[in-house]
């Protein structure tokens, strides 16, 4: 641990010496990080007929080999990637694997196998996957249609996906401002290029990307710049010695530690879409490929929501008393704003999109509960709430008119009565999506607001009301759709929902089930949650 | 009060049986074992049976009426057996829990589903399993011709095992598991002809009556639950032996009062039971006459350390019983419909179980004798009128029956032994069970024995009447009969049920009542007979008063019924008569007490909640709509917009925090 430094002035270290690496707790980051290196590999070595089936093994084995391997982290917890201030001798520490973060990097693997069989739809070779054949040409030239001609696929998106995943992992478990931007980016940049990879509507598709890019770009900046308040209140980016510095107090400086709190915190909202910095959501999981969407609404979450527990439990706990209200107003605004402008969607990516704004007013409000049962809540929220949307948009892409996805909600109208299955499990998770009991999303929903009513305080009971309120709106959303789906007569212009591969299906399938099991027995992720909910300082 | 025990003891199979003793006697620990472990079978293998007819379909359509006999008869081996095992055991040692799972386990509220194998529960179990398996067999002679007999036998199953829950339930809320399920079956055999109309209203009517019971029951068990944190047996009546607090006994007393009132058919809650009589004639024998309906017996008797310790709430029970006795025999004597007239006749008898029941421990035993006595009897004289709706075209009306001893020589011989046995005549049954009532209703002090006694005594007589009147009716006297029927036996699987019943009807009070069997077999659960309590007036000069009112009754109906001519259509009567036809205008008093007022208070209801609440609501989704659709606005897909957006949060936000502070 970090010894108490002289906090006179922020002293620049002559020189930083790697002091000790231990190699089985990062092995989960490695492996995923070496699997996104081969995938390149393998685009530039093999043959472009195998090179679909060759990624998506890799992606999933990848993944599965990392989710196998936290076990082995899991025995290795503690801060690692130490680094020896040269002038001062102190001990700093970059990577914390402890149980959050091995619990988010667990929930962040899982999730993504999901959304890498969801990827590789290809509706059995013979119908178009969802991605662009060729990413660089000009929608509609020559040159696409010469690639679409030659059957060239974009496999490109699984080692991009990769090292998403990499990003994602070790978004949550960096413990130093600079690492927390760098795995920032790293998650960032793939699904920037991912979001504008749609096969159909490829100007929408890279109109949402371009604007996913400069939006994101904008909140970096934020996020430095809140960096740099910091380090000149702290006079350091590490979380231990943030903390410290905070509860020393240095009260002239004040005027620094508010708007640094709060910019950083910026930055980490924007990625989960908290209002008011939430503006490209729905325009952006609309314009992605479907199964990129479902894959960012799950697992960027779920990253950043981890971040975000990690700055306010760990970096900036003891500065609480001073940025709390500005997230409190931020949790509040994002559930009545996700909440209210749901209720006039009519594209269901976009509904889903404000859903999803909605949910992350949900968790901020576990997140403002400040107590250990409160980071379990949140991380339950996060493995129920991402299985079930991975699960929705695997389904949403498979309702098709013509070939292109049929996703204006007119369009879903009577699909019980002709695809009763998809239709009914559509139907569970939005219920899920409400808080209906016996799904996981009352659990989660239940779990976060008690936690918020039970140590949040006066205000923890204000969010929680609110967010109650803001179920209620949200449930006459669910409510609609599902009402489309059963109780509409389907207008006749031949909506179909196209039958799926192994992988899809199997996607759609746990997801579902994942959420009735959560909802029917959530004692044993509960458990688990609640026992990897202690951070490491 | 006594000694709770409870040991555990380990037992070969993965159930733990363990020896308890209730309320007001004390027990040794014992370790049961051998066949009282498989217990759980009486309840599974009439369920199974249930299950496998209902979710199999048409497919079992063909072996599936006999496959639920079968079963039914299993479970009445299984009870045997576990009859005998408890006969091998002392008398203190004959109570055995078995436990099953834990069921709820909700912090510190913890119930384990488990069964209390008992005498008392075990008089019960075999008189269900036994009964109930002959009238499975009656069944499949009866339901022959109809299409839908597997539905028949599935409910018919589906209570047996549902009536066999509640009895061996060994806490509050598998009682009322059990409770529901003989409702259900109840409601599903009521309106299981629902194709007609009044049916369909019967079945409603059963239900909704016994729903007013129901939530007595629960009201109960969350007075339970609130006073002593706990709903089981053991622990609930061991508590109220204990000066538990009495307005509390009262109030939990009551409300079981309630629920037995509703389940058993017993004033005020008495009015579905005549309409119930529109499910088949073996339902009516089984649920509505034998069993279903004395369940709120048993649940009083059961719950006896409760009512003991609120003498008000025993007080009630004794009048309920009463009123109700009397009640039942007045309507029985105007009722030409034979099924009718049965099912007052049987609300009668109850009553007089639910008297015995208030009496406390001079009375429990005989409760539930009669009970027994009734069981047999009453269902072997219901499955005779079955039988002879089945030879005169499912007519029911007895001013077109007559001189039907004739034709239909067997059904008139059983019908004419549980005649006998109702009546009290000695020796048999009833004379055992039912005089000792009404011996016990004439102990006591001050204007009680007077009363009850008398009540009990007069009802008697009025009972010797009605039942022979609609036994003469019936069998003897001019032939009334409309002309396109052609009276006849019935065939062995009909008959045979009724002459088993029959000899019970016959000999069973002489078995067990002349020896006092019953009463030494029960006396663990039921605590002793107390010393020196005499009848205000000698034992002899009752039964000599009691014969003599029986005597008079039967004459009056000899008189009316057999020497004179019937009238085919019914004379206008006097107002009593009138009344009595009418139920009393039950019906009337409901209508004008409950049901005007509850549809004017749901009218009103609806008008403010169409006007306010929905009023309000509309006005919310309608703001909420509203501020979508301005909102809506600001996403106008320029990027540009969007970063001043976040801009301006930045700003906003930490402005107003900086005025803030």
């Amino acid at each position: 641990m970090t010894a108490v430094a002289p906090l006179a002035l922020p002293t620049l270290p002559a020189a930083f010496q790697q002091s000790n690496v231990d190699y089985l707790a990062i092995l989960p980051l490695l492996i995923v990080f070496g699997t996104a290196l081969i995938g390149v590999l393998v685009e530039a070595f093999a043959s472009r007929e195998r090179r679909h089936a060759i990624q998506v093994t890799l992606s999933v084995v990848g993944l599965l080999a990392a989710a196998a391997s936290i076990i082995v982290a899991a025995k290795h917890q503690g801060l690692t990637m130490g680094l020896t201030d040269g002038s001062t001798n102190r001990q700093l520490f970059a990577l914390a694997i402890d149980g959050p973060a091995l619990f988010m990097q667990g929930t962040i693997l899982l999730m993504g196998v999901l959304g890498v069989l969801t990827m590789a739809e290809r509706f059995g070779g013979v119908g178009p996957d969802a991605f662009t054949p060729s990413g660089a040409s000009t929608p509609g030239s020559a040159v696409e249609t010469a690639a679409a001609r030659a059957g060239a696929l974009t496999s490109e998106v699984f080692p991009l996906t990769m090292f998403a995943i990499f990003g994602m992992m070790l978004f949550p478990t960096t413990n130093d401002l600079i690492g927390m931007f760098v795995a920032l980016e790293v998650l960032s940049l793939p699904l920037y290029i991912l979001s504008g990879l749609a096969r159909r509507r490829r100007l929408l598709s890279q109109e949402a990307s371009l604007k996913y890019f400069l939006l994101g770009a904008f909140s970096s900046a934020f996020f430095l710049f809140g960096t740099a308040l910091l380090y000149g209140y702290a006079g350091s980016v590490y979380f231990g010695d943030l903390s410290k510095a905070i509860a020393a107090g240095p009260l002239a400086m004040n005027g620094l530690l508010l708007p640094g709190a709060f910019l950083v915190f910026v930055g980490l909202l924007f990625k989960v879409g908290a209002v008011p910095f939430h503006a490209w959501t729905p325009d952006v999981y609309q314009g992605a490929p479907t199964p990129v969407t479902g894959f960012m609404a799950a697992c960027t979450k779920a990253a950043a929501f981890g971040a975000i527990l990690r700055l306010a439990y760990v970096g900036l706990d003891t500065g609480r008393w001073e940025w709390t209200n500005a997230l409190v107003l931020v949790a509040l605004l994002t559930m009545v704003v996700g909440a209210v402008l749901s209720v006039t969607q009519t594209d269901m990516k976009r509904l889903l999109a404000y859903s999803s704004i909605a949910h992350a007013g949900f968790i901020l409000v576990g997140v403002l509960a400040f107590d250990r049962k409160a980071v379990g809540a949140v991380l339950f929220y996060l493995v129920a709430y991402g299985f079930s949307t991975i699960a929705a948009f695997a389904i949403v892409s498979l309702v098709r008119q013509n070939g292109a996805e049929a996703t204006h909600l007119s369009q879903w109208a009577g699909l019980g009565k002709r695809y009763p299955v998809v239709a009914a499990a559509f139907a569970f998770l939005m219920l899920a999506f409400a808080g209906i009991p016996l799904t996981s999303g009352f659990v989660s929903k239940f779990g976060v607001f008690s936690a918020a009513v039970g140590t949040g305080g006066a205000t923890g009971t204000v969010l929680a009301v609110v967010g109650v309120l803001c179920s209620a709106i949200t449930v006459f959303v669910y409510a609609r759709v599902i009402v489309l789906m059963f109780f509409s007569d389907a207008p006749d212009d031949g909506v179909e929902v196209v039958t799926p591969s192994v992988s899809t299906t199997f996607s759609i399938a746990i997801g579902t089930l994942i959420t009735l099991a959560l909802g029917v027995l959530p004692s044993a992720l509960l458990d688990l949650a609640d026992r990897a909910s202690q951070f490491v300082r | 009060m006594g000694t709770l025990v409870q040991t555990l003891a380990s037992s070969p199979s993965t159930l733990s049986t363990y020896a308890v003793g209730l309320a007001t006697h004390e027990g040794e620990a014992h370790a049961a074992s051998g066949v009282t472990a498989y217990a759980w079978l009486l309840v599974a293998l009439p369920l199974l049976g249930a299950a496998v007819l209902l979710l199999g379909g048409r497919r079992t359509d063909k072996f599936g009426p006999v496959l639920a006999t079968v079963l039914s008869w299993s479970a009445f081996v299984v009870g045997a057996l576990v009859f005998l095992a408890m006969l091998g055991r002392g008398a203190e040692d004959r109570a055995v829990g078995i436990d099953l799972f834990d069921w709820v386990a909700a912090g510190a509220f913890k119930v384990s589903a488990g069964l209390l194998v008992d005498q008392l529960s075990m008089v019960f179990v075999l008189l269900i399993t036994f009964v109930g398996s002959l009238i499975h067999v009656y069944s499949l002679g009866y339901m022959e011709h109809d299409p839908d007999r597997r539905r028949f036998f599935a409910y018919l199953n589906l209570f047996v095992a549902a009536m066999l829950l509640l009895v061996l339930a060994n806490s509050y809320l598998l009682l009322y598991v059990g409770w529901e399920g003989v409702g259900l079956a109840s409601y599903l055999l009521i309106g299981f002809w629902n194709y007609n109309p009044a049916y369909a209203t019967a079945a409603n009517k059963a239900f909704v009556a016994n729903r007013v019971g129901d939530f007595g029951l629960s009201i109960a068990i969350m007075l339970m639950f609130f006073h002593f944190g706990a709903v089981d047996f053991q622990t609930v009546l061991g508590a109220a032996g204990d000066n538990a607090n009495q307005g509390f006994m009262t109030a939990i007393g009551l409300m079981l009062l309630l629920g037995a009132c509703g389940k058993s058919a017993q004033f005020p809650l008495q009015s579905w039971l005549g309409d119930a009589m529109a499910g088949p004639t073996p339902v009516s024998a089984l649920i509505h006459a034998a069993t279903m309906v004395t369940a709120g017996v048993y649940l009083v008797v059961r719950s006896s350390a409760i009512f003991e310790a609120a003498p008000t709430a025993q007080l009630v029970v004794v009048i309920v019983g009463a009123i109700t006795l009397l009640f039942g025999a007045i309507v029985g004597c105007a009722k030409d419909d034979i099924k009718k007239a049965l099912a007052a006749s049987t609300m009668s008898q109850i009553g007089y179980m639910m008297l015995a029941a208030g009496l406390g421990p001079v009375g429990y035993a005989f409760a539930i004798f009669h009970l027994l006595t009734h069981g047999f009897f009453k269902a072997g004289m219901f499955l005779g009128a079955g039988s002879v709706m089945h030879g005169m075209n499912d007519q029911v009306d007895m001013r077109r029956f007559g001189g039907l001893s004739g034709a239909m020589k067997i059904t008139w011989a059983t019908f004419g032994l549980g005649w006998l046995a109702i009546l009290g005549v000695p020796p048999f049954s009833g004379y055992w069970s039912k005089d000792k009532i009404i011996e016990a209703a004439f102990i006591g002090e001050g204007w009680r024995p007077w009363v009850f006694g008398l009540a009990a005594l007069i009802g008697a007589g009025i009972t010797a009447f009605y039942m022979s009147r609609l036994f003469f009716m019936t069998f003897h006297g001019k032939k009334r009969w409309t002309d396109d029927v052609h009276p006849h036996e019935s065939g062995l699987l009909m008959t045979v049920p009724m002459m088993i019943l029959a000899v019970g009807s016959a000999f069973l009070g002489l078995v067990l009542g002349a020896t006092g069997g019953i009463t030494t077999w029960l006396e663990p659960v039921t605590g002793a007979e107390p010393e020196g309590a005499h009848p205000v007036l000698p034992p002899w000069l009752l039964v000599v008063l009691t014969l003599v009112l029986v005597a008079a009754g039967i004459a009056l109906a000899w008189l009316r019924y057999w020497r004179d001519d019937v009238p085919a259509k019914a004379p206008a009567g006097s107002l009593l008569t009138q009344a009595a036809r009418k139920d009393l205008y039950q019906d009337q008093v409901n209508e004008a007490l409950l049901m005007r007022p509850g549809i004017h208070l749901t009218r009103s209801l609806v008008f403010a909640d169409s006007k306010g609440v929905d009023g309000a609501a509309g006005g919310l989704a309608a703001l909420v709509g509203g501020t979508s659709s301005r909102l809506r606005k600001l996403q106008n897909g320029f990027a540009r917009s969007y970063a001043l957006t976040m801009l301006a949060g930045v700003v906003a936000i930490l402005g107003a925090l900086w005025v803030m502070s």
